[in-house]
Order: structure tokens, then sequence, then C-alpha cells
């Protein structure tokens, strides 16, 4: 392992933590263009972010010590899987450590801890949060674990950095098994990420609520945290996406010169991925809540289906 | 004194331990029964840790044979003891040694009333732990089934101790009935393979040779006996009604350890003793596995008994063992030794897995059974704040059998999906599509899993309490004895997790016996730091750096913030959306958490309602959800059971002149067969 890679390393944990903001911030932009409103501006979370930082926290009287401690789990957990996937740069220390299947184990650990921690000070919206959560992430996370195997089985190997090398050198070739498993990779990043057609991330009325019914109990710093680790899970996700079926742009760790340009790349991806986001959610309307396992189960069906295909087809 | 110990062979170290856990037991049957909490269950207890450290330190020690002069006069007690044996006496020792420090602070309670049976329980529990290890180290078919009777019956007695409920002796039935049932599966597998040469030792069943037609009903039978005592479909019935009706150590035991005898009886006939293996026969259990994962999961969601819901998750974690070994063999038997290598050291582990972390969650649910008596998750909730150290050792087994990272489910889990993965192209194309089919099951299991543990810690541990009623100075956390065991299990399961590369060497003595291979040579090649089954390009994983990075961003945060800002907190009362009247009968209850689950799978459940009408003048809502197999498959074979009785039962005619009409046609036609 050389300093530059090392380097990089850091670079990319530094680069998330600053990005990650940014992104949430122009995905809410870019609604706020297509609503026809003026919007809150490009840097409204990191304001939102500051704000709650500098507050006190207020905690309930029967708060326990998971309670207490899930947003830093939460954090560290997202810090960490946004810190492995190969954003500007691939071979990094880190990927060594933690493959794709640790990676949703990742997401899981941190999806447990939330899902706990709503239910930890017993009041009715905690426990409906975190019994829609677990609903929504019984069906998402075998898609996600399927979605994984057909890039993991066109590359032969789990490693995400042999997967982004494997796919980014066979130039514009389209996988059928791709095809099918990008589909189901984008309805599973709209439900965990709490988006449209599954959950609204900026509604108020509770019953409607899925992922902020189970951070109705957080305040200031812990909320911050939270929030932050949010638009790090987006950040993941659509890493994620480019890494699987995006990889072009993204070099190797410790080619300082080509570092420029892969941010460019990565900078474009973001915002042209944001854009859609924005419209997919402007265009949509947000499912009842029965609906979502009908929803996910075709994410799912659609993720073995490309695994199938892969096996009968070779590619 | 050195030359004795040098001598001194594993299998002696092994007959010792059962020795000593009878004599423990009989002690117990006459020794004051205040002593024999804080005396004799220690004492078992440090008879299965030595057990343990010795199978650990003789893992990988040739075959050992020892001939007993107990027995039938022409077939005496054959043990042997190899790698397997080994491997699965070292799970007995461990899980056995947190179990019973768990039961020393227990049955301390029990000792103190009068009239209590805890000299019987004592007698019952340590000849359990000894016919299980008897069960591991028989080498002929005769020592087996006595071995196998015998854990049957300690295991009856001991599910029936509270037997004046009459749910408890129902249940106890039940688990017999579908025990011995089981036993003449075994008993009928163990025939056959003799093979007709009259000798019922296993040396002779590995060196004979069977025609297709007889192994084929040699592993089915094999496959029928040991599974009902697996709880594998559809001979699981029992396993929901023995575990909650038997005492909490003693569900510990049986799910952590017996229905481990199952698979290594079934690993024993499979790999041992029939010679070759089919490809039919992996294709089967891989499926029947499978399904008896979904189905123990989905029923575990639904449950609202604590004990009922380890138990489902049990038939679940049974169902995943048996489908790794479903895959070894159909892998094995096309050759491809090097991925079934991987599929076995994936189930081992995760039968090694099982035994901790269900062992853990069952000493839990006995110690929030002991503060609280309640047994329905509808009235318990709020424990953590009573009870820390039980809430913090669940925690670790929860995360564990979520099979969340960085903790031992999570190896076994990767293992086994890196086996369906590396697995090669197959022959048979129908073959092929089932590998990821049966990864797609494998992943939905593990994350309805993961649904059905947070349903279960959620509202038991957290949350205000459900009872109005509760006194909750009462509740008490768990004793000395008991946080004993409950910490030994829980750092089983840390290290299990942390150190998978230290654990892979080991299981490769018992894979390299298996399938005549082992990942020995691949797994270590990067270091004990890394684990790469195949090769680091293919797929890696390092449990602790991840944990320290994860450590590490957590403490960073945590520095940072209170530099920068400040740590400054209050307490309120909780905001709930401003809602001011809150009642802790606004939680979910167990029943409400599992509804999403009923309501999209309630075709595969025995969903029974009763709804209000608008008229009524004091309405009442009641669901039940029961198990549909009951009306499938028990049922009809009760009823045909009883009409193949009733119908034999007419020969009865009660009248004398019938009973001579028999004789005399008999006579007549025996007559006829000889002239």
């Amino acid at each position: 392992m050389k300093l530059s890679t090392l380097l990089f390393q850091f670079f990319q944990n530094g680069l998330v933590l600053l990005l990650a903001p940014l992104l949430l911030g122009w995905v809410n932009q870019c609604r706020a263009w297509l609503q026809n409103r003026s919007g809150a501006g490009l840097l409204q979370p990191y304001r939102m972010l500051f704000k709650l930082f500098h507050k006190d926290a207020v905690l309930a009287d029967n708060a326990s010590v998971l309670f207490r401690s899930t947003p830093y789990i939460l954090f560290s957990c997202m810090w960490l899987a946004a810190s492995l996937v190969p954003m500007v740069a691939t071979d990094l220390p880190l990927s060594a450590a933690v493959d794709v299947i640790a990676l949703v184990g990742i997401l899981a650990l941190a999806r447990v801890f939330i899902a706990l921690a709503a239910m930890d000070i017993g009041t009715a919206f905690g426990s409906l949060g975190a019994r829609r959560e677990m609903l929504v992430s019984f069906l998402a996370e075998p898609a996600l674990l399927m979605v994984f195997f057909t890039a993991a089985s066109i590359s032969a190997s789990t490693s995400l950095v042999t997967i982004v090398e494997t796919i980014a050198h066979r130039g514009f070739f389209i996988y059928p098994s791709l095809a099918f498993a990008g589909i189901a990779f984008l309805m599973v990043l709209l439900a965990e990420n709490a988006r449209i057609p599954v959950d609204n991330p900026s509604t108020h009325l509770e019953l409607t609520m899925i992922h902020e019914a189970m951070i109705l109990e957080y305040s200031a710093r812990h909320l911050a945290l939270i929030e932050w680790a949010s638009s790090l899970k987006l950040l993941v996700y659509m890493s994620i996406g480019f890494a699987l079926f995006l990889p072009f742009g993204i070099t190797e760790a410790g080619n300082w010169a080509a570092l420029p340009l892969s941010l460019a790349a990565l900078f474009a991806k973001l915002a042209v991925a944001g854009f859609g986001l924005a419209l997919l959610e402007t265009l949509s309307a947000k499912q009842r809540v029965f609906r979502v396992p009908e929803y996910l189960g075709t994410a799912f069906l659609l993720a073995v289906l490309a695994i199938l295909i892969h096996y009968l087809l070779g590619a | 004194m050195t030359d004795f110990l040098n001598s001194l062979l594993l299998i002696d170290i092994a007959g010792a331990a059962t020795l000593a856990w009878l004599a423990i037991g009989m002690l117990g049957l006459f020794a004051p029964r205040r002593m024999i909490a804080s005396t004799l269950f220690p004492a078992g207890a440090l008879v299965a840790l030595l057990l343990a450290a010795s199978c650990l330190w003789g893992l990988n020690s040739t075959p050992q044979i020892a001939v007993l002069p107990l027995g039938l006069p022409d077939l005496p007690f054959h043990l042997r003891l190899d790698v397997l044996s080994t491997f699965f006496l070292f799970l007995l020792g461990a899980a056995a040694t947190g179990i019973s420090l768990y039961s020393a602070g227990y049955f301390r309670a029990m000792g103190e009333q009068s009239g209590s049976k805890l000299n019987l329980l004592c007698l019952q529990y340590h000849v359990f732990l000894a016919s299980m290890a008897w069960v591991l180290l028989a080498d002929d078919a005769y020592f087996f089934m006595v071995a196998w009777e015998t854990m049957a019956l300690s295991s009856y007695f001991l599910v029936t101790t509270d037997h004046e409920i009459p749910e408890i002796r129902r249940a106890g039935f039940l688990y017999l009935l579908i025990a011995h049932v089981g036993a003449i599966g075994i008993l009928l597998s163990f025939g056959v393979m003799q093979g007709g040469h009259g000798d019922y030792t296993f040396a002779t069943m590995r060196a004979g040779h069977l025609d297709p037609l007889w192994a084929n009903a040699a592993f089915l039978l094999a496959l029928f006996g040991f599974g009902a005592k697996a709880g594998l479909l559809p001979m699981h019935a029992w396993l929901p009604e023995a575990h909650p009706a038997a005492p909490s150590p003693v569900s510990a035991l049986m799910s952590g350890i017996m229905l481990k005898t199952a698979i290594y009886g079934i690993l024993r006939v499979t790999f041992d003793l029939l010679d070759d293996r089919l490809w039919w026969w992996g294709a089967l259990m891989l499926v029947l596995g499978l399904l008896t994962a979904l189905f123990g999961v989905l029923f575990a969601a639904v449950q609202s008994d604590i004990k009922r819901l380890l138990a489902y998750s049990s038939i679940e974690n049974i169902g995943i063992i048996v489908s790794g070994i479903g895959l070894s063999v159909l892998l094995n038997a096309y050759g491809e030794n090097a991925v079934a290598a991987l599929a076995l050291t994936a189930t081992l582990y995760h039968t090694l897995n099982h035994a901790f972390f269900k062992g853990l969650l069952f000493m839990g649910t006995g110690s929030v059974l002991h503060a609280t008596t309640e047994r329905n998750m509808a009235k318990l909730g709020g424990l953590i704040h009573h009870m820390p150290w039980v809430a913090m050792t669940a925690l670790v087994g929860t995360l564990a059998i979520a099979g969340l990272p960085p903790f031992n489910g999570f190896v076994s889990e990767w293992l086994m999906l890196q086996a369906y993965l590396l697995a090669p192209t197959l022959p048979e194309p129908y073959l092929n599509m089932m590998l990821p089919l049966g990864a797609a099951a494998l992943a939905l299991a593990a994350a309805l899993a993961a649904y059905a543990m947070v349903k279960f810690y959620g509202i038991v541990f957290l949350g205000r309490p459900r009872r109005q009623n509760q006194e909750q100075t009462q509740i008490h956390d768990a004793g000395i004895w008991e946080r004993l065991g409950l910490v030994w299990m829980a750092a089983g399961c840390v290290l299990l997790g942390l150190f998978p590369v230290n654990v892979i060497l080991q299981l490769d003595h018992v894979t390299q016996l298996l399938v005549g291979n082992d990942l020995g040579n691949s797994a270590a090649r990067t270091g004990w730091l890394w684990l790469t089954p195949v090769a680091p390009e293919r797929a890696s994983y390092s449990p602790l750096l991840l944990f320290m990075m994860m450590l590490g961003g957590i403490a960073l945060t945590f520095l940072i913030v209170r530099k920068f800002y400040h740590g400054r907190l209050r307490m309120g009362a909780a905001w709930d959306c401003g809602y001011p009247l809150q009642t802790p009968r606004m939680q979910d209850s167990a029943d409400g958490f599992g509804q999403p689950i009923k309501q999209i799978f309630e075709q595969f459940f025995g969903l029974s309602r009763e709804v209000p009408s608008p008229f009524d003048p004091h309405p009442h809502y009641q669901s039940e959800v029961t198990d549909p197999l009951w009306k499938i498959f028990y049922r009809p074979i009760a009823r045909s059971a009883e009409f193949i009785s009733r119908s034999v039962g007419m020969l009865q005619q009660g009248r004398i002149s019938m009973y001579l009409l028999y004789s005399f046609v008999t006579l007549i036609a025996l007559l006829a067969l000889v002239i």
C-alpha cells in the first residue's frame, strides 16, 4: 500500500462528507425548479446542519444507551460505506476489507440500529416507522444483493474494485442482465433512500412516513448526524449505480494527474442523476404503503430475472 | 505423570467427560437441593470446558478407536473419534459450558423451593449431555441407537419438567412421538446400510458398497429420520411446541446442540458411511432446506410468544444448514470438490454460530421469563432499563442472528453466498438455474430473519412496559452465574465473527475428511486478517478491519462534534409529534409488528380470525396463526392411522367362535402351504 493510495483514501473520506449535503441540495433545488418554485438554494443542507449542531439536544426521559449511540453508529456506517465505493478512484485500500456483500451488510446494520432506536422511546410513530422500514428492507435488501450478484457473476468477483475495472474495460457493450439489474437497482434506490414513490422525504404527515417517522424523537446534533448520514446514503447508492452501470472516468488510486478529470466526470454524473431523480419524483406520486410490497416484489423479481438471464445467456 | 498425560488420547478424555457428567447427575439425585445449583451445574460446566478445550487442541489427530465390553454379546460398543466427531464435540462442550453456567443461576430459585424436582432435573440434564456426546462417539449402529434413544428420553423428561400443565404434557407427547418415528427411520437406514452382512459396525458400512437402489433407500431413510430430529419440513411440528414447554436452559441445549447431533447424523451417513453421493440427493436437500428456512422465518415473524419465535427461527437456521449440505453434496457429486469444500465450510461455520447465538437468545428469554413471568410479547417492553446485562448480551445475539457484520452470523452467510457465486457451471441446465434461485431464497430468508429479530428485540427490551400494573421495581437483572453464561456466549459470537480465518483453518480438517479438499491454502494466503476463500481479487473480507474502522469512525465523530460544538443535553418528555396523550398501549404489539408479513403471505398461514360485528355489546377481535401443515399433513396421517386401526379392529369380534374359526383357517392354510 503506497502512501499516495492512502492519501487518495483520505481524500475520498473528506470528499464524500462535503459532497453529500451538496448532492441533497442539488436534488431539492431541481425539484423546486421543476415545481416552479424558487427553492432554498444549493447550500441549504449545510445551513441546516450548522443550525442543528448548535442546538441543545432534548432527549426523552426513557431514552436508553441504544438511542443515544445510534446516530454515531449510523453516521459511521454510512461514512465507511461512502469511503469504499469507487467514485473517483478504484483500488482504494479499504475496498480489500469489504466487498459488495459486506457493503450490503453494513447498510443492513445501519438500518437495524435505526429501527431499534425508533422503537426505543415507545411512541406509536416510532414503532410504525420501524415496522415499515423493516417491511421495505425485507424485499429491498435481497433485490440489492441479487443486483450485486449479477455484476459479480459478470466480473467473476465480489470485490467492487474488480467489478468496476471489468465493466469499465469492456467498452460500451450492453449486458442484457445488467439492463434488468439496472431497473431493479433504480427501484431499490428509490425505496431505500425514502424517495417518491415509496416515501415522501419532505412530508409532515406522520401516518404516511417511513423514514422520517423513525427519527421523530431526535434533535440537535443527533438529528444533524442522522440527516448527514441520509445524504451520505443517497451518495453511496448513486455511486454504486455509477460503479456498476456507468464506470467510465474512474481512475486508479495514486494517479493524481487524472484526478481532476475523474472528479469532473463524477460531478457530471451526479448532476445528471440528481436531476433525473428530481424529475422522477416530480412525475410520480407516492404509493400507498400497502402497495410498496408489490413495488419491491417487482424489483426483487427483476433482479432474480437478471441473474437468471446471466446464467442463460452468459452475459 | 507426564507419560500418562502424553499417552492420554482424546477419546479417553471424551469418554471421561461423559462419565463425569453421569457422576454429577447421580450426585444430583442424592445431594441436598439447595446445593445443587451452585455446585453441580458449575462442575458440569467445567467438564464441558475441558472437553471443548481438548477437542480444540486435538482437532487434527488421526481417528481413534475404542471398544467397550458393554452391549450385546457379539456386538460390543464401538467408539470412534475422528475429525467430524471432534468438531461436534467441541461444539457440544463450548455451548454446554455457557448453558451450564447459566443454569447454575437459573435453577437456584428452584433449589430453594420445597417439593421441587431439582434432583431429578440435574440427573436428566447431565444424562442428556452425556448421551449427546455418546451419539457423537458411536461407531456401531447399536450403540448409536442406544445413545440416540437415551438422548430422546432424557430430553423428553426435561421438556415435561412442569408436567402438571396439560399443554406441556401434550407438547412432550408430540415430541416423543416424532422423535421415535424418526428413530425408526434411522434404524431402518442402518439396516439397509449393513448390506446383509449382519455386522452393524460403521467400519463395515464404510467399506461396503450398496446398489444404487439401496443407497437411495438408505439416504432417504436417514434424511427422514435425522430430519425429524432436526426439525426439517414436514417433520418440524414438535419444535414450536417442545421448545416453549421446556425450561429455558433446556431449550437452549435442545436448540443449540441437540439439533446439531441430527446434522452430524446426516453428515456422517451422507459423506462417511455411503461411499458415493448422487446429485439428486443434493438437489433434494437444497430445495427442502430452503423451503424449511422460508417457512420457519415466515412463521417466526408472526409469533407473539418469545420462545415460539425463537423455535421457528431455529427451524429456519436448520433449513439453511441442510441447504448448505445439499449444495455441498450436489457439487461433490459433479466432482467440484473445491467449491463443495467452501459450501461445507460455510455450513459447519453456521452450525457452530447457531449453537452460540441461539443458546444466547434462549438464555436471555429465560432471564426475561424469570424476571417478569411473562412469555407473551404483548405484555413485555422497556426491559433494557431494568436488565442491562441481559439486554446488551441479547443485542449481541440479535445482531448475530440477523446476519450483520462484524458478528459471526454474517461470516457464515458471506461464505454461503460466496459458495453459490463461485459454483461453476453444472452440466444440467435446470440444475444451473437452481443455484441463483437458491441464492435469492437464502437472501430472502436472511432479510426476513432480520425482520423477525428486530421485532423480537424491539418489543421485548425497548419501548415502554406494555402492562400497566406491572411492578417495575421488582424486575431484577440476571444473577452472577447467569451473567457469566450470557457473556460467555456473547464473547463466542464476537470472537467467531472477528477471527474467521482461524476458525476456517480448524474447519479445514473436517472438510478435508468429508470432501477431500479444504480452503486452507487460499484462505490463509493473505494472512490471518483477510478472509479470502479463493483469491484476494475474487472475494475478500476483513471483519477485524471493518470493526476497527467503524469504532474509529464513531470515536472520531464523537470527539469532533464535542470539540467543535458542544455536548449539552436536556431530558424532557417524548415528543411524539406533540400528541398530549401517550399510553404504552399505543406502541406496536407483537401481532402488530408482524402484521405486514401476515398480510403479504396470508396464503401460507393457517389464519383464523374473529372480527366483531357492529352490533356486538362486547366487541373483541381475535386472530390466530396456526401451522397449515397440521391440516394438510398431520391430521390426514392421524386420521388414516385411526382408520387402519379401526379396520383391523373389526377382526376383534369378541366371540370365541370367531377366534376358533381364525385358528382353524390359519391351520388349514399352513397345512396347505406345507403339503
